[in-house]
This record gives structure tokens, C-alpha cells and sequence, in this order.
């Protein structure tokens, strides 16, 4: 037991809440089950902050570098011994920043669901679920080993299935939860399969063995090579593999979009704050292998991140159903973050990327689940997700809008609001490692900025639409939450991230590079700017561009076709060519056996049922002929 | 005297007995006699049991417990058959075997 036990209780309080709300559901009336989920996050809430402040601040000897405290530990499986499995909470800096990062955004999610689901049939169940998320979400952050984590990895998993199916009699949400679920488990086996390697070859699941730079864990790898590269390398891609599939990172890209058929206040909390940035957790909590043991695997990550984030905010620029625009702006902004992991390097100054990379999370949560729970609150106010339905709203709902506007000019990088800080971190990193990762970055800023006004001018500018009522501001529960991470956007950019969270755990200097900061707010004012003239006041603009750029307009209007092609080849190269092959197999040789055989039973025994004729003299006859038959065989032959 | 009656003159008594009792089990078709039969079957491996304990071990008596069981058993047994063959003349009004042929397919 150490002063850190405690923490045991963050996952479990929701963990219980959700077992009993979800047991009492149909006795639970009102907003009951509602008020007893945001009570019990509230308390994990608080846990939480208490341990931020206790691990950052009073318990940190000055000068000293953060270390890692297992604050818990169990053995669950012990299967060999060498081969156990355990449990327990692992306390250290990305942790207790995760922890902050998803009990905040969940808690806002939670007071805001309280309007925001009104009325809904089964709002207990959604609480219950959302505990459940919740409860999976800590778990996964707090696992002491990559066994731990793969088994809250895959409750996350389940949990968001079963939220964004939360409309179920609906067709469209329900494809949608089983295209994520399948998506993000087919991701899951690459992370499976490099657990298994990684482990094989370490001996070890344990985060703490494993990332000590100096540890037996890190010397021993190395290992034979296949195509070239190690196998470290390949088991450190599979994991990123996993980790791609849970953050949306082309091409594992495919259900995020859809993801958003499940209700706004979930689409905040999963797929934009914390369920997204689980890939990128992975990848950070691993870095001191992949820096030490896998630079190609760390490219691999750069690329992949720097190509999703591009491919995705160009798809923004062009879709006009609000949330969509957002999950694609989500995808770009955790493309940043891999990008600016890849291109880290360990210890010191040189984990620039990392840090920045852990800042950008932080910062993202708080504006995107804003920019989420606003959007909420206009298609609350409107009842349609579609942008060509909206617009002037500003006068309507004035807080949204100013809350909007703000993480709009957040995520839009200019300061003093916190994303300007922590993407000139990554611009920054990108920059010292690698000219044409930071150029894509550098045009992607000025694209970001371009799509989130035009989001924003269609939103709340132009005239009026004929509303079927006049839309009104959301309850003051709805706002409230907007406000706190309308603050939470502004102030978080200020905190010393570069003290806290970087990937030897010990303080470094970092200052604003101005020479990289004044060109990306001059990328992200021209972004705005472009947006203001063309959406600002409707005109003829933006369809003369579109209509100059037509071929490329519609083919990223269509998500680049990826969704057609993973359509063309499940239905018509793995459908016809391999599982109608299988499944006549299955049907004419597999069944046709086993019916042959029965068949034949049946056959003859109706041949031979002659032979029971119910007369007990005849059954005495056979026996006894049996008998004198085999006493004979028995004395003459054998 | 019994000493001089050799060993088998017994068993030919006893393999007799034994066929007769199949064949009438075989060919009755009262269930009486059929009963019947079964009991000379028995006999006749009582008879076995007793002489060859007489000629192998003479001084041992294994061999008459086990006759003793063989009676006690069929005695038990033809108290149930009796009760059986009582309720199958309730239902049919005969013990005739060629009329008792329900329990087939």
C-alpha cells in the first residue's frame, strides 16, 4: 500500500455505477440514473484532480525528474512462472494527464447529456453506458502492462459500440456501430499480434520494465530481422496498427465518420476527446521503446499521422454535415499528434515532439469536445445535422456561438488560445526533424482554420432559414459545461507542459519559436480570412470554386472513395472469390458428408427394423444360436 | 456310494437338463412352461457348481454357497415373472407368447 491507493477508485466508482444503473434501469424514473452517473464521475472527477495536484505538485521534490509509481498491483493469471498477467494502476505523468483529460471531458458530457438527452427512451441505459465507457477509458490508462491494456482496449471497444448503436431500431446507426466495432477489432488483432512478439522477445508485459531506457527489457531486444527490419520493429508496427484502428488514422479511418449517427454528447466524449486519442496514448506510453528500438516504426508513425491529417482536412473542407466536418477535423488534429510523436526522439529537449504531442491532446480534448457539445447544442436548436439548414443562428444562440467562435479560433491556432501553443510545439518539432512532414503540418494549419469558418459562418452567418421553430438557446445545463471548456480552451494553452509531461519524466526549457509561430498564425488569419470572404455572406464564390476544382471537389465531397473501395473489395474480391468458394464447401462437402452418413444410418437401419419383431422366443433363438456360435469359433478356430 | 459315480455322468445329467430347458424355452409357447424351463436351466448349472466343488475342492464349500444364491435368485425371479405373467393374462386374457408381439418397432 502506497499514498497512491486510492486511485483504485477512479475507474471503479463509474465501474459501479454502471452495474447498479445499469441492473435498476427500468425502476430508475426521470433523470435518476442521469444525476447518479454525473454524481459518481463527479467523485472520479475529483479523485482525479486530487492526484494531478498531489502527483505534480506536493508530492514533487524540485529539481527531480517524475518518476512512475505503481500504485496497485494484483496477479490475476498466474499461468506459468514466467508467464503471469496482472492488474494494477500505474501512476505517472501521461496517466494522471489522461486522467484529467477524460474525467473533465466525461463529467462535461455527463452534466450536458442531462439536457441534451431529455426525454430520451432508456436515458438510464445511456448513463449506464456511459459509465461503462468511462470505467474502460480509466482502466486503459491506468494499466500497469500491455495485457491490462489490451483488455480495457477492447471494453472501450464494446463500449463505444454500444453507444454510437444507441439509436438501435435505427438501420443507419446500427451499421454504424457494427462498422466501428469490426474496424476497430480487425485493427485489434494487429495489436494482439504485437503484444505476442514484443513479449516473446522481452519477456515482460510490464510498462515499467519495458520503457526503462536502461532496463534488461530494452537491452535484450533486437532479435533476428525479417524483411529487413527487426522484429521489435515489426511487433512495435503492429501495435500501431491497434493503435491506428482506435484513433482513425488512414486507412483504419472508415468508421469515424459514420461513428457520428450515435447522439452529439457521445460523439464528444468518444470520438473526439478520449476514446480517439487512445492510439496516441499507446504509441506515447511505448515511446521509449520505439525511440530505442524502433526508428522505422516511429517513421512509419510520422507518415501515416502527417498523411491522415492532410487527407482528412482536405474531406473536411467539403462536407456539409456539421459533425462529419468535425470528425475529419478530429482525424487531421490526431494525425497531428502522431506526426509529432514520429518525429520525437527520446530524452530531454529532443522529446520536444513528445511533449508537444501530449500538450496537443490535452488542448484537443478540451476545444474539440467544445466544438462537439456546441454542435450539439445548434442541431438541439434546429433538428438537423445537414449545414444547409442552418445559418444566422448567432442571434439566436448567442453562447453557443461565442463558445464556438472561440474553439474555432483555438483549433484555428491563433493566440493566446491554447491550441496555438501546443500546435506550435508540433510545427516546431516537425520542423527540427524533417522539412516536407512540417510543410504538409504548415499547409494543414492553414486548411484547419479555412474549414472550421466556413463551418462556423454557415452555422451562425448568412440569413435565416425557415425554421419550424424559432430556434432557442439550450437549458442553462447544456451551457454551462460549453462555458467551462470555453475556459478550459483559452487557459490550458498556459500550462508548463514541458515541466510536466515529457519523456524522461525531467523538466527541459522550452520557449515559443517565433520564427515558426508568426508564420503559422499568419497560415491560420489567411485560412479565416479566405473563409470570411467566401462564407461569410452568401454569395457565388464558394460553388465557382467548387465548380474549378470539380473533379477534385467531388472526389473529396466522396471521402476519396475509400469507403467504395473497402466496399468493392469485402463485397466482390473476399465475397465472391473466397467466402462463396468457402461457403459452397461448406454447404455441399461439409454438410453433404455428414448428411450422407445419416442418411445411410437411416437406410439401413429401416432395412434391418424387420429384425425386432417383439417375440421373445425368436430374440431367445438368435441369442442362443450367437452363443453356440462363438463357443464353436472360440474351440475350432481360434 | 457317491464316490463311485464318476464325474461325467454328472455333467451329462447337467448338459441334458440344460438343452432341455432351452428347447422348451424355445418352443413353449405357455409362458409357464417357459418359466419352467428357465428353472431347469438353473438347476442344471446348480448341479455344475456342487459337483465340480465336490471333485476339485472337497474340502471347501464355495461351490454350495453359490448354488444356494442360484435358488435364492430364482426364487425372487419366478415370484416376478409370476407377477408379470398375472397382469399380461389381465390385459390379454392368455399367457400365449405368439399373441405378446407389442414391442417391436
Amino acid at each position: 500500500m502506497n499514498s497512491y491507493a486510492y486511485t483504485l477508485l477512479i475507474p471503479l466508482i463509474p465501474f459501479f455505477v454502471f452495474v447498479s444503473v445499469g441492473m435498476a434501469e427500468d425502476k430508475l424514473k426521470g433523470k435518476l440514473g442521469g444525476l447518479i452517473g454525473t454524481a459518481g464521475l463527479g467523485i472520479a472527477t475529483f479523485l482525479s484532480y486530487f492526484t494531478a495536484f498531489k502527483y505534480f505538485i506536493s508530492d514533487h521534490v524540485a529539481g527531480t525528474g517524475y518518476t512512475s509509481v505503481k500504485a496497485f498491483e494484483i496477479t490475476w493469471l498466474h499461468l506459468t512462472d514466467k508467464l503471469t498477467i496482472n492488474l494494477g494502476v500505474l501512476i505517472d505523468p501521461i496517466s494522471v494527464m489522461m486522467l484529467v483529460v477524460i474525467t473533465t471531458v466525461s463529467f462535461m458530457v455527463h452534466i450536458y447529456s442531462l439536457g441534451y438527452m431529455e426525454g430520451e427512451r432508456g436515458f438510464a441505459r445511456f448513463y449506464a453506458f456511459l459509465s461503462l465507457f468511462s470505467f474502460s477509458m480509466l482502466g486503459l490508462v491506468l494499466a500497469t502492462n500491455l495485457f491490462q491494456m489490451y483488455i480495457f482496449w477492447e471494453l472501450v471497444g464494446v463500449s463505444s459500440f454500444l453507444l454510437i448503436g444507441y439509436y438501435y431500431e435505427k438501420p443507419s446507426a446500427f451499421s454504424a456501430a457494427k462498422k466501428a466495432f469490426i474496424v476497430t477489432r480487425f485493427a485489434d488483432l494487429g495489436f494482439l499480434i504485437g503484444i505476442l512478439i514484443l513479449s516473446f522477445n522481452t519477456g515482460t508485459f510490464d510498462f515499467k520494465e519495458l520503457t526503462n531506457p536502461h532496463g534488461i527489457a530494452i537491452a535484450s531486444m533486437g532479435g533476428a530481422a525479417f524483411m529487413g527490419l527487426s522484429v521489435i520493429t515489426w511487433a512495435l508496427i503492429f501495435i500501431f496498427i491497434g493503435g491506428a484502428g482506435k484513433s482513425a488514422m488512414f486507412p483504419l479511418h472508415i468508421w469515424l465518420p459514420d461513428a457520428m449517427e450515435g447522439p452529439t454528447p457521445v460523439s464528444a466524449l468518444i470520438h473526439a476527446a478520449t476514446m480517439v486519442v487512445a492510439g496516441v496514448y499507446l504509441v506515447a506510453r511505448l515511446f521509449p521503446v520505439y525511440s530505442q528500438t524502433g526508428p522505422a516504426a516511429l517513421q512509419v508513425v510520422a507518415w501515416v499521422g502527417a498523411f491522415t491529417s492532410l487527407f482528412a482536412a482536405v474531406i473536411a473542407t467539403t462536407q456539409t454535415d456539421i459533425k462529419r466536418v468535425l470528425a475529419f477535423s478530429t482525424m487531421s488534429q490526431i494525425g497531428y499528434m502522431m506526426l509529432s510523436l514520429g518525429v520525437s526522439k527520446y530524452g530531454g529537449e529532443d522529446g520536444l515532439g513528445f511533449m508537444a504531442s501530449n500538450f496537443h491532446l490535452f488542448t484537443h480534448a478540451m476545444f474539440k469536445a467544445l466544438l462537439f457539445l456546441g454542435a450539439g447544442a445548434v442541431i438541439h436548436a434546429v433538428h438537423s445535422n445537414d449545414m444547409n439548414d442552418m445559418g444566422g443562428l448567432r442571434k439566436y444562440l448567442p453562447i453557443t456561438h461565442i463558445t464556438f467562435l472561440i474553439a474555432c479560433l483555438t483549433i484555428a491556432g491563433i493566440p493566446p488560445f491554447s491550441g496555438f501553443f501546443s500546435k506550435d510545439e508540433i510545427l516546431s518539432a516537425a520542423f527540427e526533424s524533417n522539412k516536407i512532414l512540417f510543410g504538409i503540418e504548415y499547409f494543414v494549419a492553414g486548411l484547419t482554420a479555412f474549414y472550421m469558418f466556413r463551418l462556423y459562418y454557415n452555422i451562425f452567418w448568412g440569413h435565416d432559414r425557415h425554421y419550424h421553430h424559432t430556434p432557442h438557446e439550450a437549458p442553462l445545463v447544456m451551457t454551462v459545461p460549453l462555458m467551462i471548456l470555453a475556459f478550459g480552451s483559452i487557459f490550458s494553452g498556459f500550462l508548463p507542459f514541458h515541466n510536466l509531461v515529457t519523456s524522461d519524466g525531467l523538466a527541459f526549457e522550452s520557449h515559443i519559436d517565433w520564427m515558426i509561430a508568426i508564420p503559422s498564425i499568419l497560415v491560420g488569419v489567411l485560412g479565416i480570412a479566405v473563409a470570411t470572404i467566401m462564407y461569410k455572406k452568401e454569395n457565388a464564390l464558394p460553388d465557382k470554386v467548387a465548380a474549378s476544382f470539380s473533379f477534385f471537389y467531388r472526389w473529396a465531397f466522396k471521402k476519396f472513395y475509400v469507403d467504395e473501395f473497402y466496399m468493392f473489395v469485402t463485397k466482390k474480391i473476399i465475397f465472391n472469390y473466397i467466402s462463396r468458394p468457402v461457403a459452397w464447401f461448406d454447404r455441399h462437402i461439409v454438410d453433404g458428408t455428414m448428411n450422407g452418413i445419416a442418411n445411410l444410418i437411416v437406410f439401413v437401419s429401416f432395412n434391418i427394423k424387420g429384425l425386432q419383431s417383439g417375440r421373445v422366443q425368436q430374440y431367445a433363438f438368435v441369442f442362443v444360436g450367437g452363443v453356440v456360435a462363438m463357443v464353436l469359433i472360440f474351440v475350432y478356430v481360434l | 456310494m457317491i464316490d463311485n459315480i464318476p464325474l461325467n455322468a454328472f455333467l451329462v445329467i447337467s448338459t441334458l437338463m440344460f438343452f432341455i430347458g432351452i428347447y422348451g424355452f424355445l418352443t413353449r409357447r405357455n409362458l409357464i412352461t417357459m418359466l419352467m424351463s428357465i428353472e431347469l436351466i438353473l438347476n442344471s448349472v446348480n448341479i455344475n457348481f456342487v459337483v465340480f466343488n465336490k471333485f476339485l475342492y472337497p474340502n471347501q464349500l464355495h461351490g454350495h454357497f453359490f448354488s444356494l444364491i442360484v435358488i435364492a435368485v430364482a426364487a425372487s425371479e419366478a415370484a416376478v415373472a409370476i407377477a408379470i405373467i398375472i397382469n399380461i393374462y389381465r390385459n390379454f386374457k392368455s399367457i400365449d407368447v405368439e399373441n405378446l408381439d407389442q414391442m417391436k418397432f
